[in-house]
């Protein structure tokens, strides 16, 4: 089997007033009406799984995965236990959640799975599963949320996910368990008071939900760090889950969305919301950050505090921040030297490119990516020099891709390209893929080209381009 | 009835590994040891007190966190399984614990008295997190003692460390006064690391000790700093610097304890004893007591 696919995806809120208490607000009974709708519309797509993104059950060690095929226990809330307890036994796809935990390590990811008994569920898993799926019929898997995971590694997450999604010929619906505004009132309140906690939060909110309203998935992934600062209160989970969702539907931007339901609980934003596949006819919008298929760092980073800096300073000895090779240099200036600040910073002292006459000449182009000095399709060795898998076909995509930022800068374009020496440190096993990829970009341009096996690189990558070019005439 | 009394107030970290290294029975997991010096720490900190009598523990978790206000578990027994959701593999652990319900009440009700958000956790369903569990253990293992078990109100989340100290002094303060008030002798135990960055991975043993260290040399010189303040008696220092430490450090005083026990200890001048100083995961924990007759020497 091999036509698994995902059906559909939920957005749901996490606290227990859905579950306990939709009785006493208005708000919380249109919610618990809309996980009600849900629940219909999962049923009627015969999908046979349910995969949970839970922001209340942080993890450090990687991810969590429950593993347990029956966990049961008794919830109870730490804020709103007055609310009452939530009894749960819960039919888990043991074999589902075991195939993940490969598939994570398969991409380059830390998960492990958790089968023990007592083990807490945590509240935003109890609800969904309570709600979406209340007699147990579709079985599901949990995921945790990690703590230090970063939107590479949450990508990747969702990524191995559809891995095993696919393999095993699942009808998959995605399930985020999270708030979007998570400020709640600081203390008790009447139910009958419930507001959400500010205008700015409201607005957020709704501007969140009009872009998940017209299917903009990836639109509002790549928004998930300006909206963690503006309507998040900074507790150990950022906001996370639409890096997750995205990632388990392509990081497409032209899905069918649907805001069931918007309603404030204690102060904080809930929404029941529903992306289906189908594309909803808009235009699937261009993204701006990298798409990742491997996860190579180390999380040692946190992306709060990382997100507008620079990995290395000037002038440049630190080690790149995923060790991808050696000490990053600015590239050197002099008379007729062409710099991108869009291209990788060269491993030595020189330039991305010299002007002579009307040629240009560049310096080897590997597929390093700038800022990041990750690896499109992934390095081929660990930092012990243990061989890794890696997609040659990502790596030459992006190798022209960095040609292309070096010519643009010296206002040019790739078609200004005349020759290529391309160096491969596998010739049996990379030609073919590199050859695909030569023929859909440059093999267009028609520059002559040379491709020469070569026992290493600097840095662990598998192709590198020398390319002399047409200069652009000076202005 | 008489005054009470505070007899000792304790910094006593809560990472699992701690009881998980114990091999106590009630933990499902068993070690083939680690964690020693902190270990051998909590042991120094038993015999302190060993002769030491008193008749209540007052105890702030970070790992029973809550958004609005600070909760009291507000039944006299708890008894169930806790089993940490981060670490389970480590800590799987059959409580049965009593309560000062008492005492609880009475802090709860001079809290509400000073504007703070209060409120008794009454849920007999309700699960004690593995921090207090943590804590109690290695503390008292023999468990009979009663407890009042405070959450970690994460106002720091919400407002800032300058906000979330100011009103985990004004706990301490209140908590101060009831515990006088009570006629009781009490024992109060703030249960975080310091610095607290953890690795993101586990050796295929946890309780390897070549893999444990500090997670940076930064790390280090916080955990330092504020341990010379305990050893000299600078409280003020320390309280002075917590958004420094707090934020710097990823310190685990972002749970309020630390702020909450030196505000109970009414800011004690007086040199606090270090029974040790550990890493587990990479977070930097001490064990620090401030005995009453540290204070009463200094005193006179």
């Amino acid at each position: 089997m091999s036509d698994g696919k995902l059906v559909g995806s939920y957005i749901v809120p996490v606290h227990p007033h859905t579950v306990l208490a939709a009785d006493q607000n208005e708000g919380w009974g249109r919610l618990r009406d809309a996980f009600g709708e849900a629940a219909q519309r999962i049923k009627d797509s015969d999908a046979d799984l349910l995969i949970i993104y839970s922001t209340t059950w942080p993890s450090i060690i990687g991810h969590q995965i429950i593993a347990d095929p029956n966990p049961e226990w008794v919830m109870v809330d730490n804020d709103f236990h007055d609310l009452g307890s939530i009894p749960y036994s819960f039919n888990i796809d043991e074999e589902f959640a075991h195939a993940w935990n490969q598939a994570n390590e398969n991409r380059g990811l830390k998960s492990r799975t958790v089968a023990y008994h007592g083990f807490p569920i945590d509240v935003g898993s109890v609800v969904a599963l309570k709600l979406l799926n209340p007699d147990n019929a579709i079985p599901a898997v949990i995921v945790s949320s990690n703590v230090y995971a970063n939107r590479a590694e949450t990508t990747v997450l969702a990524k191995a996910c559809m891995d095993v999604v696919k393999a095993t010929g699942r009808k998959a619906v995605a399930v985020t368990a999270m708030s979007l505004s998570n400020r709640m009132f600081t203390k008790p309140i009447d139910p009958k008071d419930d507001k959400i906690h500010s205008l700015k939060d409201d607005e957020w909110n709704r501007k969140i939900l009009e872009f998940l309203g017209e299917g903009r998935l990836e639109d509002v992934g790549q928004l998930s760090r300006t909206i963690h600062r503006q309507i998040r209160v900074n507790k150990v989970v950022a906001f996370k889950p639409m890096w997750w969702l995205s990632g388990m539907n392509q990081n497409r931007n032209n899905l069918t969305g649907e805001v069931l339901a918007y309603e404030a609980i204690h102060g904080a934003g809930g929404a029941v919301v529903h992306l289906d596949p189908a594309a909803s006819g808009a235009g699937d919008k261009e993204y701006d950050e990298d798409d990742v298929e491997y996860f190579l760092g180390e999380r040692n980073v946190l992306d709060a505090q990382s997100d507008e800096t620079e990995t290395v300073s000037d002038p440049v000895s630190a080690k790149p921040a995923n060790s991808n090779g050696p000490a990053l240099w600015e590239p050197t200036v002099s008379k007729d030297s062409v710099n991108s600040s869009a291209a990788p910073k060269p491993v030595g002292a020189y330039p991305h490119a010299r002007r002579v006459g009307d040629l240009l000449y560049l310096s080897g182009v590997g597929p390093r990516q700038p800022g990041t000095n990750s690896i499109p399709g992934g390095p081929i060795h660990d930092a012990d020099g243990q061989p890794l898998d890696y997609d040659i076909k990502a790596q030459t995509h992006a190798v022209v891709q960095n040609i292309t930022r070096i010519l643009e800068e010296a206002g040019g374009s790739i078609n200004d390209v005349l020759d290529v020496t391309s160096f491969l440190v596998d010739m049996d096993r990379d030609f073919k893929g590199y050859n695909e990829v030569w023929a859909e970009t440059l093999g267009k341009v028609g520059p002559t080209r040379t491709t020469l096996a070569i026992r290493a690189l600097p840095t662990p990558i598998a192709v590198e381009m020398k390319v002399i070019a047409k200069a652009p005439a000076k202005k | 009835m008489s005054k009470g009394e505070i007899v000792a107030g304790c910094l006593a970290p809560h990472p699992p590994h701690l009881v998980y290294a114990e091999n106590p029975e009630q933990n499902e997991p068993t070690a083939e040891g680690g964690w020693e010096q902190l270990r051998w720490g909590y042991e120094r900190l038993r015999e302190s007190l060993a002769d030491v009598e008193y008749d209540t523990i007052v105890l702030l978790s970070p790992h029973w966190q809550t958004y609005i206000g600070t909760h009291f578990l507000g039944l006299p027994k708890f008894k169930s399984l806790s089993v940490d959701p981060v670490f389970p593999n480590l800590f799987r652990y059959h409580y049965d614990l009593d309560i000062d319900v008492d005492l609880a009440r009475q802090i709860h009700d001079k809290a509400a008295d000073a504007g703070l958000a209060v409120k008794m956790m009454e849920n007999p369903d309700f699960r004690v997190d593995y921090g207090t569990i943590t804590t109690g253990h290695m503390f008292n293992p023999q468990w009979d003692k009663p407890l009042v078990v405070l959450s970690s109100n994460r106002s720091r989340d919400y407002y800032s460390v300058e906000v979330m100290q100011e009103m985990m002094m004004e706990l301490g303060r209140v908590t101060r006064e009831a515990i006088l008030a009570s006629g009781k002798k009490v024992v109060v135990l703030a249960s975080n690391s310091l610095s607290h960055r953890h690795f993101t991975t586990e050796s295929a043993i946890p309780e390897d000790m070549s893999k444990e260290h500090i997670t940076s040399h930064a790390m280090h010189l916080w955990d330092m700093r504020m341990i010379e303040y305990f050893r000299t008696g600078q409280s003020q220092r320390i309280l002075d610097e917590m958004p420094e430490f707090t934020e710097q450090a990823i310190a685990e005083s972002d749970g309020g304890g630390l702020s909450w026990l030196l505000s109970t200890l009414d800011i004690p001048n007086y040199p606090g004893i270090l029974h040790g100083y550990g890493t587990i995961i990479g977070t930097g924990n001490a064990i620090v007591e401030w005995p009453e007759r540290n204070h009463k020497e200094a005193s006179e």
